[in-house]
């Protein structure tokens, strides 16, 4: 593992938009995450030299980039930091292994990965001579992540690399980006809206809002406050419904049914078979619109994933529905949203014991996108 | 030269000759400040940018005869310029082939210096930054992304001025008058031709010879974009 440690702590404002923000990233994927307008980009450009902070400090390593108390500047080309931006940015007058040996070419080789590993890892092989213009988005962005890691980076920046993408080209470059955190040993900011993009991409999380850090830290522990799901979901946080981010375990897999179970903490969870071996962590993102409550305990039901709970809370979403917060076991939290009139009906109320029906889980794993849970 | 002595009579050869040779120089001796002053009206942010702006498209918008007097008045014998340049450097502009060059360039100045503007507003500053990223310095970057770039508008600058600067009579007649085998550029033979008695056949012969010329001039621009075109962007 790397020792690099990025420290930012800067202050920074441009049109009317003031950005004050501080934190520390280490090793591994750190998440930065926020509603659009929090500062995010302007963050990543600050440390990246793009743009310049009024004041404060951005250290990577031994490597002062920035210090304004001692009128430290050192441009972008010498901070050996890697950015992946939003939009492929590759230069249309260069082939594809000409726009990849751009920064190799002036930084000399890469210390961590060679050009083949590079290429055969992101599968750009067949693209190696062709122009820009003839690569889908997903090609592109993956070209461009190639370029960034050749350049032999310390760190690496990633602008919402996906966000310009549609869902299937999306779906064909997660993998790679996971491949690719997996076989790095390299200290990396992933900037996304995206709660699910981070949950599955990353170790910490760094929640921006309005130019501030609203919270950090473990990405369940952070991402299952109800403040920040609000924050991040902006003005229409009522209207999207909660979600429990679980850190899971493989418990059991069941191979004749090619099933495998989940322990969530004082539950069970059985989804389809997973590629992993007993005792993988997984993450989960179970959304209260996915959970369905019933006073008895359900015989006769295809949903086999049914959790005993106990209600915790219950607070009105919009005119029609409520979420019903429900603990399970000691320290798990789940959400249900359901009607107004189921509520009275059932008369649900805090403390009473319910069972949670769950209808289906995104997981957070390598391979599969979501789940349906069985 | 000799080759064309078959079809162009000595004079016309001459006027030709002279019409390329102060054409290509004006044209390349503006090029590496043309671009300068391209840039800096496209990306720099300085006061008097106006005023460059302005200066730059003078020529454009002056009547010709007015810029070839300024010209005289700066570059003549007695012009402070002019003085500096004969004193100092042991040349002079005044009445020469090398006063006509500089009157051409001054006119296809503002043509120039348009074109490759409008290229270099085209590209992308967030490429220019990409590139700063993977390690290039401020003038790397200009070589190796900005300047591949602006590359057709560049082209399309320079025959362009070029184009104008074989069409320039006004500022020429007027700094540099008109001295055969010396400063009688194509259309100044041309109306030379006109006020000699007899001269129409003459001058229609300088009047085709100027046509393919300008004819010869638009097609190679439109060619060398066209294939930087392709190069940069692939077939549109």
């Amino acid at each position: 593992m790397s020792d690099m440690r990025l420290k930012v702590a800067i202050a920074q404002c441009v049109e009317g938009f003031a950005l004050d923000v501080a934190f520390e990233a280490g090793s591994g994927v750190t998440g930065i995450i926020g509603p659009s307008g929090a500062g995010k980009s302007m963050t990543l450009g600050a440390i990246a030299g793009l743009s310049r902070p009024q004041s404060g400090r951005i250290v990577l390593g031994e490597n002062v980039f920035v210090d304004t108390a001692q009128g430290t500047f050192i441009p972008p080309e010498r901070r050996r930091v890697g950015y992946v931006f939003q939009e492929a940015r590759l230069f249309p007058h260069l082939s594809v292994a000409e726009n990849l040996d751009y920064g190799a070419r002036r930084r000399g080789t890469a210390s961590g990965m060679s050009r083949m590993e590079v290429i055969d890892l992101l599968g750009i092989a067949p693209l190696l001579d062709r122009r820009p213009h003839r690569l889908s988005g997903g090609e592109a962005q993956r070209v461009a992540i190639g370029r960034a890691l050749l350049a032999a980076p310390q760190l690496l920046l990633m602008d919402e690399p996906l966000s310009s993408l549609d869902i299937r080209r999306r779906r064909e470059i997660m993998p790679f980006i996971e491949a690719l955190h997996r076989r790095l040993d390299l200290p990396t900011l992933f900037v996304s809206h995206n709660i699910d993009e981070i949950v599955r991409l990353a170790d910490r999380v760094v929640v921006l809002h309005g130019g501030h850090v609203a919270a950090s830290g473990g990405v369940a522990e952070v991402l299952n406050r109800l403040d920040v799901q609000s924050l991040i979901l902006g003005e229409d946080g009522g209207a999207a419904d909660p979600a429990t981010i679980i850190e899971a375990r493989v418990a059991r897999r069941d191979e004749a049914y090619h099933l495998t179970e989940l322990d969530i903490g004082g539950a069970t969870l059985t989804v389809a078979e997973l590629p992993l071996e007993t005792g993988a962590p997984v993450r989960l993102r179970l959304h209260a619109r996915d959970v369905a409550l019933a006073t008895e305990r359900p015989s006769g039901l295809s949903i086999q994933n049914v959790i005993e709970a106990q209600i915790a809370s219950i607070r009105p979403a919009g005119t029609s529905q409520l979420d019903v917060e429900l603990s399970v076991g000691t320290n798990l939290r789940l959400y249900a949203r359901i009607t107004h009139r189921a509520a009275a009906r059932l008369q649900l109320t805090p403390g009473r014991p319910v069972w949670a029906l769950v209808k289906s889980v995104a997981l957070a794993s390598d391979t599969n996108e979501s789940a349906h849970s069985l | 030269m000799t080759d064309w002595g078959g079809w162009l009579s000595p004079g016309e050869a001459q006027a030709l000759w002279l019409s390329l040779k102060t054409g290509v120089v004006g044209t390349a001796l503006s090029l590496p400040p043309g671009i300068a002053v391209a840039w800096a009206l496209a990306r720099g942010r300085f006061p008097g940018k106006f005023a460059l702006d302005g200066l730059v498209h003078m020529p454009l918008v002056l009547p010709p005869v007015v810029t070839g007097y300024l010209l005289l008045l700066l570059f003549g014998h007695k012009g402070p310029l002019g003085h500096f340049f004969e004193t100092h450097l042991g040349f002079t502009l005044a009445f020469n082939w090398k006063g006509a060059a500089l009157a051409s360039a001054v006119m296809g100045f503002p043509l120039l210096v348009r074109a490759i503007r409008l290229a270099f507003e085209t590209v992308d500053p967030r490429l220019e930054a990409a590139a700063r990223t993977l390690g290039a310095g401020r003038m790397d970057v200009f070589a190796s992304v900005t300047l591949p770039l602006v590359m057709p508008g560049i082209i399309a600058g320079t025959l362009l001025g070029f184009a104008r600067a074989l069409g320039e009579f006004g500022a020429t007649i007027t700094f540099v008058a008109n001295i055969p085998g010396e400063t009688q550029t194509l259309p100044i033979a041309l109306y030379s031709a006109l006020q000699t008695p007899d001269g129409e056949i003459n001058a229609l012969r300088f009047v085709g010879l100027s046509i393919l010329l300008a004819v010869g001039a638009l097609g190679a621009s439109e060619y060398f974009a066209r294939a930087q075109q392709r190069r940069i962007r692939g077939h549109r």
